[in-house]
């Protein structure tokens, strides 16, 4: 591929060029409502991720705020035992599944990083939608369960044996099981996407060296997911069998292990937590970059961090579990591992503020929220610190000291860079501006109102309330704790409400944006806000981290893929040479298809075994209407196909 | 503990206007907690030093280079010489980060031995079972007849060592009273044990701590440490059969019991109530709560629990017992006569 | 009129139009795919191994009450498996050279083996001397068989759709491409099913 004749067309991406036009044309996605369920194009899905899971953010605030109603004074008859008991397991359930990971990994994951690659589109395009239609299958089983009185009852992890078949009659537990099922296969289904599109469709010049450090993040989740996630399955499938065709894995009367369940389910259930918090970090070193007007410092040990915490976040697991009278030695080997991934962690957070210090802060409304970030996340790693050592552990262990701690945590490290994240890349994504006033309104109010209401159950637990009470005693001495608390939600409310506002106006009212409001560095800044259906007018090549402010007036842009075929180029994984190039399949109904059959096997085998082979041959069948090739039109003759090997 | 730290967990008290209580673990009753508030204290203040450290620095970047313009300002050219003084502050705060949790990782671990490291040749042994919703408490003895078996109030003496085995009958359970020592998983298939030994006097509370089900939230239990021989007393107390009723209304009540479904589920030694589902009533009118620890021990309140159990802990495995308003008085006259 | 006078931006081009647009082997992005999915079901398997192991530690006889699995037909099903990686390594090597014929004979004979193995496996099931219900390890058994069964049965499925494309003139291109890739997944069930074959006939017995 030698360098060629420059072109002569206008680069104008909003131009009305001939490229441009037989681009949309090509890669337009098909309207209509039969259209919005065959519709295969990243950004498109990537919104809907984000949208839905916003909706379960709101439920499961909702849920948390019957919580503290419920908590707000001694023996309350706000909700009784056993609703609180769905109450708590579904808020906990809704924001990890339905929330956390939809929001942070798959729906930013899934817009943003083809845009940062350079590519036209995700790999595997309808895999990708399929994703996104068992996603919403599973939210639909889980909260379906909840308004018909049989909502997951057993807490957010559903250890055994109280989950299992003797303790939890009924189906509730096996709705959580299958919403598990659902909602794992489909980050699955997006990790994959993510990790093809990202070792294999940068642009190229963008080699591994030059990728910016949210690919790297995104990337490494990607394949925490392919590690993890198979863990919950196993854990959740073997529940399932116990209580639906009488396996004994977990009964200890035939031969089976409680802590079985518990090593299988933390196995996944640490990575998972980094599963949530390295993309919001991620967030985080993109805009301190932005927003210190400076290259970030440290871009190796930034890399080599997120990396080293996406591996060490599998050694760890066995910290959930102090307190079940494990040998000491193993104990001991786990704090070790607990505490050293504080490191890395660690890393990241000097080298922010050595880009901050060295750079020229310009503190807008994205910024603000990293600085939420840095405040909150700060004290609940350092709480974490202390739950990493076994005997101060052995104490705060399943109190509300770790409710803090994790929320600390999981808000300071996933939502406040949400936030910061949405108010980023809302002018890319929808075109406008957001209200910078009514964000800072937003912040503090949700910022104060956290702070009140988490940092109070610090102390709850230091006093001994342990976690999952729907009541407490008036001598417990707790009310006034437990009072503070919940006021502090009222807050955090009024702040989520003006976002939505927010939201709501800008789309409407709020100023035009341009292609790079922020004067940011990514490519996804490149094109018009929104981005056009074929993303790139051109697929640019890189030569540094930072193309939009290196900027070299001879950087070159691929020429010679075809505008009339969806055409995509493939690129080495390490220095993003092209290598050959691939046909995006278009829209299609097959994804919603199969995501039909296969949500109607899942549920059905919550309630038989036979489901599974009387469910089978439909998913089958339109697994075969999906990968069924379909025929070239005789009008648009296929490049002359030469093959490597 | 030392001096600054004992101030400041002092001053921090005051702040907090509100009674700690007899489960706040701060307030250790027994040096196995002892051990842990130490631990506690001294990885807090070296955290709480970071956490200014690093609110201060992230302040001070802000601060210093803040610039205030309508527009996004230029792309800063890079700096060697300033990047080269990042470089050295950042691989120094490393460093530091490396040694401060190598040091809490050493005094995890002592700290732990010596949470751990009680023992004796002559404890008192205790076998405490978790249920769905009560504590089982056994004092095992070679000889039958030796074999103390209460619920949910636990009696030790002061200053000797006791072991806990620990088995759970149904889900999991955790036993935790945070004056005493850290918390204990009671797993289904599994026998642990653990140890402590309580040097203060006194009454001290517990909950369980591993979310087992509807009453979860109810599931107390109580430690009272008292001096050896208040402790043996109570030991020979425990270990008689049941009183021999005195009034007419008592003698009806034990009538009713064993003629209802009482003694389905509930043992009262020397009469023929002796299944094992439910705690042991032989002494229950010497223990200061009932229903583990969720009312008083009083004839209204136990009146109340007997009559419906299911107002005032829905889901508890106790059914209802409608019973004619003199039959249920006179089964309150009887228990209260079970010292 | 100013704009005439700009300098317009005339980048250089870098130019793709002869690159080939199949690839066999590595640089087919369905075989990258392909290898993650291999890493999440052997993840499956490795935990299903690793409780498999965890749960021995958990009793004193083992298996616990039972007679082994039988013999006959679990060596004779891993007979055709091992066999069976001939046809699969036929067709992986004859696809990148475009041997249409080769192919459809090598994706016949390994729908022929797949089929064999489903077939013994359902003896297989009758022949555990346990049954699921029993206890932990008979579970554990049952769980581990099923799930290479599955694994199996959609291989099976997978190389007769493919055998079905293969008399058909789409069988060109990436769809060889697809035929490759296939064995690639067909040695990861043989791998497993040795595995799972080596801990239900071999660890029961000698464990």
């Amino acid at each position: 591929m030698a360098l060629a004749e420059p072109i002569l067309a206008n680069d104008q991406d909003t131009g009305q060029s001939e490229v441009a036009l037989r681009l949309a044309r090509t890669w337009r996605q098909p309207r209509g409502l039969w259209g919005w369920f065959c519709n295969t194009h990243h950004t498109d899905i990537g919104i809907r991720f984000m949208v839905t899971a916003f909706i379960f953010f709101l439920l499961g605030g909702v849920l948390a705020a019957a919580i503290r109603l419920q908590l707000i004074r001694p023996e309350n008859s706000f909700i009784g035992p056993d609703l609180y008991n769905q109450v708590f397991s579904m808020h906990g359930s809704t924001m990890i599944f339905l929330f956390a990971v939809p929001m942070m990994f798959q729906g930013f994951g899934v817009y943003i990083v083809p845009l940062m690659c350079g590519a036209r589109n995700i790999a595997f395009p309808r895999l990708n939608a399929f994703s996104y239609y068992l996603y919403v299958g599973g939210a639909l089983v889980l909260w379906g369960g909840l308004l018909t009185n049989t909502g997951p009852d057993v807490g957010w992890f559903a250890y055994v044996p109280l989950s299992g078949p003797a303790y939890s009659p009924g189906h509730r537990s096996d709705i959580w099981s299958q919403m598990i099922t659902f909602t794992e296969v489909s980050a699955l289904g997006v990790a994959i996407c993510i990790a093809t599109t990202i070792l294999r469709h940068r642009a190229p010049g963008m080699t591994l060296n030059r990728m910016p450090v949210l690919l790297w993040e995104k990337l490494t989740i990607s394949l925490a997911v392919i590690f993890a996630m198979p863990a919950v399955m196993v854990a959740s499938g073997l529940l399932l069998l116990d209580r639906l065709v009488g396996t004994h894995f977990f009964n200890p009367a035939e031969g089976g292990d409680v802590l079985l369940y518990q090593h299988l389910f933390w196995f996944f259930g640490h990575p998972e937590v980094y599963i949530i918090f390295l993309p919001g970090a991620a967030v985080v070193s993109t805009l301190v970059e932005c927003f210190s007007r400076r290259r970030i410092f440290g871009y190796t040990p930034i890399v080599v961090s997120v990396v080293a915490t996406g591996f060490l976040g599998f050694s760890v697991w066995v910290h959930h579990m102090f307190a079940t009278g494990l040998p000491q030695l193993s104990e001991s080997f786990f704090t070790a591992a607990s505490l050293m991934i504080v490191i890395p962690t660690g890393t990241q957070f000097f080298c922010w503020v050595m880009t901050i210090w060295h750079g020229r802060l310009q503190l807008r409304l994205p910024m603000l929220w990293c600085f939420g970030f840095f405040f909150v996340f700060l004290i609940g790693g350092l709480s974490g610190v202390m739950l990493a050592s076994v005997p101060v552990d052995l104490q705060v262990h399943d109190t509300y000291f770790v409710v803090a701690h994790f929320h600390y945590v999981l808000i300071g490290g996933a939502l406040f860079p949400m936030f910061a994240g949405i108010y980023f890349w809302f002018p890319k994504i929808t075109g406008r501006m957001a209200s910078a006033t009514l964000g800072k309104w937003h912040f503090w109010l949700f910022f104060i109102g956290f702070n009140i209401a988490f940092f109070t159950l610090h102390f709850l637990g230091l006093r001994g309330m342990p976690r999952r009470v729907y009541t407490y005693g008036p001598d417990m001495h707790w009310q006034g704790l437990n009072m503070l608390a919940s006021s502090g939600v009222i807050l955090m409310t009024v702040g989520v409400l003006i976002f939505l506002a927010n939201v709501f106006r800008s789309l409407r009212v709020g100023e035009m944006a341009g292609n790079n409001p922020w004067g940011d560095a990514g490519l996804e800044w490149s094109m018009s806000s929104p981005p056009p259906p074929y993303n790139f007018l051109h697929v640019p090549t890189v030569s540094g981290r930072d193309p939009l402010w290196e900027d070299p007036p001879d950087q070159p842009v691929v020429v010679g893929l075809r505008d009339d075929i969806r055409e995509t180029l493939v690129t080495h994984s390490l220095d993003a040479d092209p290598q050959h190039k691939d046909e995006d399949p278009g829209p299609s109904i097959w994804p919603f298809l199969c995501a039909l059959t296969v949500s109607a096997a899942f549920v059905g085998s919550i309630f038989t075994p036979w489901a599974v082979p009387i469910g089978a041959p439909p998913v089958i069948a339109t697994l075969i209407g999906w990968l069924w090739p379909r025929g070239q039109s005789p009008s648009l003759p296929r490049t002359g196909e030469s093959w490597v090997h | 503990m030392n001096g600054a730290p004992k101030l400041a967990s002092h001053l921090l008290a005051q702040a907090m206007p509100l009674d700690p209580g007899s489960h706040h673990m701060l307030y250790p009753a027994a040096p196995q907690a002892g051990h842990i508030e130490w631990l506690y204290w001294f990885i807090f203040w070296i955290l709480f030093a970071v956490f200014i450290v690093m609110i201060a620095a992230f302040a001070r970047a802000g601060a210093k280079t803040r610039a205030v313009s309508s527009v996004m300002l230029p792309i800063l050219e890079k700096d060697e010489e300033k990047d080269r003084r990042a470089g050295w502050a950042v691989g120094s705060a490393i460093g530091v980060t490396v040694i401060t949790l190598f040091v809490i990782l050493v005094l995890s671990v002592v700290t732990g031995k010596r949470v751990e490291g009680l023992t004796s040749k002559n404890p008192v042994s205790i076998q405490i079972t978790g249920h769905q919703w009560w504590w089982e408490i056994i004092y095992p003895n070679p000889q039958a007849d030796q074999t103390v078996t209460t619920a949910n109030e636990i009696h030790v003496p002061v200053g000797t060592p006791v072991v806990v085995m620990t088995n759970s009958k149904d889900v999991i359970h955790s036993f935790w009273a945070p004056n005493i020592t850290g918390k204990r998983d009671f797993l289904p298939g599994y026998s642990s044990a653990f140890w402590f030994q309580i040097d203060k006097p006194g009454t001290y509370h517990g909950q369980c701590a591993e979310f087992c089900g509807l009453q979860h939230a109810h599931m107390g239990f109580s430690i009272v440490a008292e001096s050896v021989g208040e402790f043996q007393a109570w030991q020979q107390q425990q270990l008689k059969p049941a009183a021999e009723p005195l009034t007419a209304e008592a003698l009806r009540g034990r009538e009713v019991f064993l003629t209802h479904a009482c003694l389905m589920c509930h043992t009262i030694r020397g009469t023929d109530a002796g299944s094992r589902v439910g705690p042991d009533l032989t002494h229950v009118a010497s223990r200061n709560m009932i229903a583990a620890e969720t009312l008083p021990n009083t004839a209204g309140a136990l009146a109340g629990w007997v009559a419906d159990p299911q107002r005032i802990k829905p889901g508890t495995r106790m059914s209802p017992n409608p019973l004619e308003p003199d039959d249920l008085q006179a089964i309150v006259a009887y228990l209260q006569t079970l010292h | 009129m100013g704009s005439l006078n700009q300098p317009i931006r005339r980048p250089l081009t870098l130019d793709v139009s002869e690159l080939p647009s199949v690839a066999f082997g590595h640089r087919n992005t369905t075989w990258l795919a392909n290898v993650f999915y291999m890493t999440i079901e052997g993840m499956m398997f490795a935990l299903m191994f690793a409780s498999y192991f965890y749960l021995r530690t958990r009793t004193t006889d083992w298996p616990p009450g039972h007679l082994p699995p039988a013999l006959k037909y679990g060596v004779a099903n891993a007979v055709v498996f091992v066999l069976s990686v001939i046809p699969a390594w036929a067709v992986r090597k004859k696809a990148p050279q475009l041997n249409r014929g080769a192919v459809r004979n090598g994706l016949l004979a390994l729908t022929v083996f797949a089929l064999g193995a489903t077939i013994l496996r359902v003896f297989e099931f009758t022949a555990l001397n346990c049954r699921w219900s029993d206890d932990a390890y008979s579970s554990t058994l049952w769980v581990l068989i099923g799930l290479h069964s599955g694994h199996l049965v959609t291989e099976l499925i997978e190389t007769m759709v493919l055998l079905a494309i293969s008399f058909t003139p789409k069988m060109e291109g990436n769809r060889l491409a697809d035929a490759a890739i296939n064995s690639d997944y067909w040695y990861f069930v043989v791998v497993t099913g040795v595995m799972v074959d080596v801990l239900i006939y071999g660890t029961t017995r000698f464990l």
